[in-house]
Parts: C-alpha cells; structure tokens; sequence
C-alpha cells in the first residue's frame, strides 16, 4: 500500500501544475488586452500600476513568458490583487474559506447521514413506496435551483414562520467569535458563549440543507445500488444461513461493503458542494469563498475570480487524494496488500 | 459488453418499457416545454417585456403568477423563459457531443502520446466544479449568454471524450472489428458503423442527464450576472429579480418551479433510461 | 454406520418455481427427502437439477420463488414460516456450507468477527472473549494452524482450503443437527478436496451430526455418504444405500452418471460423457425429462412421467426398468 500512496502523491505535483496551467489559459481568454484583468479598467489610467503589473506579470514579454511569470507568482502565492477589496487574492481567500469550510462540512455531514439511511432502506425495500420517495428526493436534490431553493426557504422559515433567522453566519447585531478555527460553532464554545453557539447553528440549519440535499441525492442512489450489488453476494446468503438477523445481514456485512465506493464519492460530492456553495452562499449572504466568487463575477474583479477557480481545482484534487487514502485504509484487500 | 442493435430497435419499438410512471410524466412535460418553447410568440398571453397591470400584483386569474416589480406578467415571462434554456442546453449538449466524439475518437485510436496529453487535458478539466470553471470563462469572455454558451460547451465537452475514448478502446479490442481493419476498412468507416452504434446509448443516457444539468447551470450563471440580463426573460435572471423583491415571493416562485420541473423531467427519464440499459455512470 | 429411528428433517413434496421472462421455471417438481441424525446423505446430480435450490429452499433463503410441500423439523414446518421460526433453524439446527470459499466470506470483516456474528446470533449471552476463545477453539478442531492468530486474518490472507475449514467451523458454531454441504470441495484443489471431505466425516461422527452433500461428483459420495438421491430436472429419480447404488444402478441416468467416473479396471480414455444436455425447467418436454438423452428410452417415456418405485433395496422413477424388474411396487 505504500507504494501505492507513494505513486499517488507524486503525481500530486504535476495535476496541480495542470490546473495552474488551464487556469492561465482561461485568465488569457479575454479578447482584449489581459492588462486589464490583471489591474482592472479604472487603474488603465494609472501609469505607476501598470508599469508595475508589467514587470510583475511579464506582459511586455512572449506568451511562454508570460506563463513563466504566472507559475512563478503563484508558487510565492501571488495571485494579484483583488480589485474590489484592494486585498491580495490569497489574503482574501485565506479569510473566507473557514466559513465555506464550516458550512460544507455540516452540509457534508448531514446529507452523507441522511442519504446512507436513505439509501439502505430504499435497498430494503427495493421498488416498494419507500424506494420511490427516496428516488423521488434524490432527483429532487439534483434539480433543485440552489439559489432558489434558499429563497424558498428564507421566505417561509425566516420571513413567514419567523423559527429561524434570517442570511449571515449570526445575528448581525451580535458580535464574532475570537477567531481560533474560523468556526462560528467550534470558537464560540471554546470561549465559552453557549448563546452565541446556539446562534451560529441555528443560521446553519437553512444554507446547510440546501447544500446538503444534493448530497443526499448522490449518496442514496450510490448507496442503494452497492448495496443491491452486494445483497446478490455468496457472503449475504452464508450470513443469512447462519441465521443472522436481516439488521446484522445489512449494517454489518452488506453496509461495509456498500460503504467502500461511497468513500470515492465524496470526493465528487465535494465538487458538488463548491458548486452549490458558490449559489448558497449568496443567497444566504454567507461571508465565503462562494459568495466572493459571484461579487468578482459580477464586479467582473478578474484576479478574485482566477484564485477562486484555483482553489475549487485544487480543493477537488486534495479531496480526491484523500478519499483514496481513506480507501486504501479502509479495505483490508488493499491496506495488508 | 451490451448488445449492439437491442437498444436501438428498443427506442423503435412502439412505446418502449422504461417509459413508465413517472419517466412518462417527465417524457410528457418535456414535451410540453418543447412546444412551449416552440410556440408561445403566437398565443403568449401578454408581451413578456411591456408593463401590462399593475406592479407587484399577487396571483389572480389574469395573471396567474402574479406581476412582477415592473408590472409584467410573471406567468409570460416564465412561459418565454423557455426559449433561452432548452435552446441553449441544446447546443450545449450538442457541441459537447460532437467536440467529445472528435476528440475521444482521436484519443482512442491514436493512442501513445496523442492519447496521454488528450486524456490528461480532460482529466485536469474535468477537476474543476462546473459552475466555477464556466464562471471564469464567461467573465473572461465577457458576461452574456453567448459567452455563457461557450463556457459550457468547454466545461463539458471531456465528459464526452472520456466516455466515445472508453468505447472506442473496447471495440478495438474486438476481434471482428481487428479483422474489418485487416481487409482495409478505413478507420472512418469503423467509427461509424460499429463504435457510434455502441456509443448510442450511453452518450443518450448522459447526454439526457446532462441536458438537465445545463439549464441549471444557465440559470446559475444567469442568476450571478453572467448570462441572460434583465430584461430579458431568462429564468435564472427572473430569480435575480424575485430576490430583490423578497416579499412577492411569486416573482422567483414561478421561473424556479420551471426549471425544477424542466430539470426533474429529464433527471426522471435519464433515470429511466440508464436503469433500462444498464448504463453505468461514467464519472 | 447406518442410522435408524425417526428423521429430523423431513421435506414432502417440495416445488420451487421461478418466474422467468420465459415463463415458469420448475426448478424443483416434487421431492421427498428423509434425513436423520447421524447418517450421511449425498444428493448428486448435474447442475441445474435442483439439487442445491431444493436445499436453498429447505431454510427459506430463496427470494422471488413459490416454495410449495412440506419442510419439516421435528414438528415446526418450515414452509411459509415467519422469519423469526426460520431464522431459529438456520446455522442452529440446520447450518449449511457452501460452494466457493473464495465469495462466501465477508472480504472486510476479519474471520474471527464473522465467526462472532454467527455464534451471537444464536447464543446473544456470549461476551466478547467467550467468543473469542470458542471461535480459536473451534478453528483448531479443523486443524487450522496459528488459530489465534488468524481469528484476526482477513479471508484474502486465507488460502482456499483455509477459508473452507472456516466455513465449516462458523457452520458448527452452534452446534447445529445437520449440515448441508453444497459441492464444498468443488472450487479446491484436489489434494485439499481429500483432505475437506475426511474432516466433513469426521465431525458428522463426532458430533452426531446429520451429513446432507450435494453434489455432481459421484466420485466424491462413494467414500463419504450412507445414502444417495440422484436428481434430475427437478426430481429424484433413483434413491439407494450407496453400497447398492454403485453395485447396480437402477436408473438409466444413475447408469450413465456411473460411466462417467474414471475406474481403476478400466482405461482412462474410455471414460464417456452422457450425450445432449439437460432440459431447460422453463420448457419440459412430455414424459420422462430423461428420455431424449436416454438409451433405453422407449414410447411410453415419452408421453408419462414415471413415478419412485420400489426395486430391491433401491426407489427408481423409470417406466422401463419397473417393467422389467415386475416387482415394483409404488413407494
């Protein structure tokens, strides 16, 4: 197995060298002169920024070098200045991702639960009512509009009902937790303020089930077809032989087996998850990674839009990387090979 | 491997058997948004642009999702909203399909070093979130649903190239087309007339999933500015509007059911689809 | 050793059906089967006979069939049984073991939690070490070398011969009154097929357990069975001790199923095979299902099907051999 994860991560270097590369053809795209995207219309005018974006980006120079220039940044983790918060595109990222991370994660957490229960008792009862509701709800999670989802949601639970609160991570009159993680709901308890825990979970619960529920929709269907592959199995049949209980049958041999593939998937569901974050975040003015991206996309604030989409390539390759090592670990077959 | 001819002559055959339940009312709504699309212009109920009522008007019998803040009828809005989506889904998938083949047709045959630096190209793509690489194309190109078109077209195309690259190996492996090639068939030939064949379904599965995938994501870019602008009506563009209206929540109600019904519809019948011919995803 | 008294395990009648796009499979068609406690039953036929889902469907573990007849244990009918009557039975009276080692254990599971799970099943007051020890116990009775060690391997670090004998323990666990074996030594090696058998024997002594050994090899029933059913498509065409069987066969089938076996006073490469294959249980032909491979077969086999008839110490369903042996007499 240590080869195997040795081979693994030498590769590592090159997909990320990959993405780097896609993403400065993309910066390149513009039709246009790429100044622009790199100090933004307004500062045209300035000569001081340009001659200085010049030299730094090597704009003057071949495309090659240009590209030379771009990867060099990048590795002292120069992304360019944002041009709607005069921050440095790393800087501003570095600030945002503990709320996208804190959101995903609880997003992640719930649908993965909510749709292995979902899938296993689809699996059970296979083309009964509870199959089809489950089939149901999980294309519902893939079509639904994100967006308008939460709108949806914030209309009738915050606005109509008034049970939960309204966009933001807590309610605007409070005051931040001391930044320790970046989690709202981990550095509230670690200084103590049970109110303002209780706060920053109760803003959770909107944006994480709308991210969450495509989720859901992914892991069911997974589940629920390896799960079917595995009931078909010898081993289901010995263990029903042996006269195990059909509970035992399912969580303990058939659920392990099922779960394998599952772990594969979150990687994919990770992508799903920066996708969806990108829309939710806006609807629920979520101060991340997401809602960055649509104000650069909007305000057309190139450098912004750029890191995200580095950072969404590179989160994904990371996730992948991850899930397979959490693979190798996880079966036997592989892990004592 | 699955049967060359089957999934063909099933589609031909009559009403096939996976078009039941609820993949028959999705099949159905399709339809309907199809002729929607095709025809509204002659029987849209008011102009989808001009100021028809009163502003900010609940649902009524005259206007049946309401008005919006610039007193036009939701209800047409919605209905003409259909004209930018399944339209460019189309060319999207289209494209796609077309680019993918090309070059997953290359790849296949070719192999070497041709196939290694295709191949990587597609797996470094296929590493971003959609909605991020197409966001950062459109901007580079410019906001609008052109653009916006485009972007998608380049986000999407590898799926396709994975999936015509994986057939292609599998039916050159097969001994009848090795020996189609030692009496000289040309590789063109081959192409057509047994890896397209074998292609056919699982291209069709996708390529209906997908389709739903597309109209979201035209809405999503829509929805952040960098597609469809008001005031056209384009459904991601009419949730934009909704949400500054927060208050007449029919305004976003109505384009959001559209495209989750349009969606649904073909997430139910390539559900259908792929459980019929046992198509196994491809991601 | 021969057993006497009443059988433990009785099926009457048995049918199993399977629906088929091609209409009505009748996999089983009607089988009457006696075990009893400590002898050795071997039910031998090709596959497709319904030798291995007659047995499947003895404990229930048939899905998407229609069971008919009569399972008995002792007095508890296990036919349409509920799942908790069924589940009582299965690995605690009856345990089964079957063909291939290599799919019939979890591959993420290590053995010795496999073997926990089927002993807690049926004894839930077992803690965690007691079932530790039993399980190391019961691998060195099946002369599994480092046994406590590998309660801890995983079924890949297993050979094949391995993972069989934990079959077997899991199997007696719980100190089940018959063990079916389904072809347990098929998918081994030769030498390790001996060697499976001997240890199969020598727990049906040690623990007066009842032997049911389906199998397709006659080869294989000679040394180990006391009795033997022969099936074909779906029913038992010849019943016998295993001594009578092999000294003259009654049915036709049973006759040809013995020419195939390599003899020491014959030449290898005279060895035969039988002629055509056996019918699809979705279209049956009339009469007796043997009859188009068979070379005794005359008109009358093809418009009925012979019923079991007594002959000797044996039961045969041939129209022709009952003919000519004039002293059957219906069973």
């Amino acid at each position: 197995m240590k080869r195997y994860l040795a081979r693994r991560m030498a590769v590592m270097p090159f997909l990320l060298f990959g993405i780097a590369s896609i993403v400065f053809l993309v910066s390149r795209m513009t039709p246009g002169d790429p100044l622009v995207t790199i100090v933004g219309e307004r500062n045209l005018n300035n000569p001081e920024i340009v001659a200085a974006a010049k030299a730094q980006w090597g704009l003057d120079q071949s495309m090659p070098q240009q590209y030379a220039s771009f990867m060099k940044n990048l590795v002292k983790g120069n992304l360019g200045t944002s041009f709607s918060t005069r921050q440095p595109v790393m800087h501003d990222l570095w600030e945002r991702l503990p709320a996208t991370l804190e959101l995903t994660i609880y997003a992640l957490l719930g649908g993965v639960t909510v749709g292995i229960v979902l899938g296993v008792l689809a699996a059970r009862h296979r083309n009964k009512f509870i199959d089809h509701v489950s089939r149901f709800f999980a294309l519902i999670g893939s079509s639904l509009p994100a967006f308008w989802a939460g709108l949806l949601l914030l209309y009738v639970f915050y606005a109509r009902l008034g049970w939960l609160p309204g966009p933001g991570r807590i309610d605007p009159r409070g005051l931040a937790p001391n930044k320790v993680t970046g989690f709202y709901t981990v550095d509230s308890l670690l200084q103590g303020d049970f109110g303002l825990f209780k706060d920053s979970v109760m803003h959770l619960i909107l944006p994480a089930t709308v991210l969450g529920w495509g989720v859901v929709g992914i892991v069911s269907r997974l589940v629920r077809a390896s799960l079917l592959d595995e009931f078909s199995m010898d081993y289901v049949r010995v263990a029903r032989a042996m006269g195990l209980r059909e509970r035992t049958v399912v969580n303990t041999h058939a659920l392990r087996n099922a779960l394998l593939p599952t772990i594969t998937i979150v990687a994919f569901t990770f992508a799903f998850l920066l996708t969806g974050a990108v829309l939710t975040e806006t609807v629920f003015s979520w101060p991340g990674v997401g809602s960055y991206a649509v104000n650069a996309s909007r305000t057309l604030d190139y450098p912004a839009i750029i890191g995200v989409t580095l950072l969404g390539g590179t989160a994904f390759l990371l996730t992948n990387l991850i899930s397979d090592i959490a693979y190798a670990f996880a079966d036997p077959r592989i892990r004592l090979s | 491997m699955t049967d060359v001819i089957s999934p063909a002559r099933r589609l031909r055959r009559g009403r096939p058997e996976w078009l039941r339940g609820p993949a028959l009312v999705g099949a159905i709504a399709i339809t309907v948004w199809l002729l929607v699309a095709l025809t509204v212009p002659l029987w849209s109920p008011y102009d989808p642009l001009a100021e028809v009522a009163p502003r900010l008007q609940g649902p009524s019998w005259h206007h049946l999702m309401g008005t919006d803040q610039l007193g036009r009828d939701v209800f047409t809005r919605m209905l003409w909203g259909s004209r930018t989506s399944l339209p460019v889904a189309f060319v999207v998938i289209l494209s796609s399909v077309v680019i993918g083949t090309i070059v997953g047709a290359i790849a296949g045959y070719r192999g070497g070093w041709i196939d290694a630096v295709l191949m990587r190209f597609v797996d470094i793509t296929m590493a971003f979130p959609p909605i991020l690489l197409a966001m950062a194309i459109t901007a580079s190109l410019g906001p609008g649903v052109r653009n916006a078109l485009i972007a998608m077209v380049l986000v999407w195309w590898p799926i396709y190239a994975r999936l015509l690259r994986a057939q292609v190996i599998a039916v050159k492996q097969r001994e009848y087309v090795e020996s189609a090639e030692a009496i000289g068939v040309k590789r063109f030939a081959i192409l057509r007339r047994y890896v397209l064949p074998m292609a056919y379904t699982p291209v069709l599965v996708n390529a209906t999933m997908d389709f739903g995938q597309v109209v979201l994501l035209t809405a999503s870019l829509s929805f952040i500015g960098l597609g469809a602008r008001p005031p056209s009506p384009e459904w991601g563009a009419m949730i934009t509007e909704g949400a500054t209206q927060f208050y007449s929540w029919w305004i976003a109600t109505a384009p959001g059911l559209a495209i989750l019904v349009v969606v649904l519809a073909f997430n139910y019948v390539g559900d259908a689809l792929r459980d019929s011919f046992d198509v196994k995803g491809v991601l | 050793m021969t057993a006497t008294g009443e059988p433990i395990l009785r099926l009457r009648d048995l049918r199993v059906t399977f629906q088929t796009p091609a209409g009505p499979a009748r996999a089983v068609r009607g089988v009457d089967l006696d075990v009893r406690a400590g002898e050795s039953v071997a039910v031998v036929g090709e596959s497709g006979s319904g030798k291995s889902v007659s047995m499947l469907a003895t404990l229930g573990l048939l899905h998407n069939a229609e069971v008919s007849g009569s399972v008995k244990w002792g007095d508890t009918e296990l036919v349409g049984a509920s799942t908790d009557t069924l589940r009582s039975v299965r690995g605690r009276r009856i345990a089964m073991v079957f063909q291939d080692p290599m799919t019939s254990l979890n591959p993420v599971l290590t053995i010795g939690k496999q073997m926990s799970l089927v002993m807690k099943a049926h004894q839930p007051n077992l803690g965690k070490k007691e079932l530790r020890t039993k399980a190391v116990d019961l691998l060195n009775r099946l002369a599994i070398p480092q046994a406590d060690r590998r309660i801890d391997a995983y079924p890949h670090e297993l050979s094949g011969g391995m993972r069989q004998r934990v079959m077997i323990a899991m199997a007696i666990s719980n100190d089940p009154e018959v063990l079916i074996a389904d072809e347990p030594t098929t998918a081994l090696d030769v030498t390790v097929q001996a060697q499976i058998m001997e240890l199969l024997l020598k727990l049906r002594n040690e623990h007066n357990l009842a032997l049911v050994l389906i199998t397709h090899d006659l080869g294989v029933v000679a040394g180990s069975a006391d009795r033997v059913a022969v099936m074909y498509a779906g029913r038992i065409v010849e019943r016998a001790p295993v001594l009578g069987l092999f000294a003259s066969p009654g049915h036709p089938y049973t006759s040809a199923l013995l020419d195939c076996l390599p003899r020491l006073d014959r030449r290898h490469d005279v060895v035969s095979s039988i002629g055509g294959t056996p019918p699809n249980p979705a279209d049956l032909p009339e009469g007796c299902p043997f009859a188009p491979r068979c070379p005794k077969a005359i008109d009358a086999c093809r418009s009925d099907e012979p019923n079991l008839v007594r002959i000797g110490t044996s039961d045969v369903a041939c129209s022709v051999v009952a003919a000519g042996a004039a002293v059957g007499e219906p069973v």
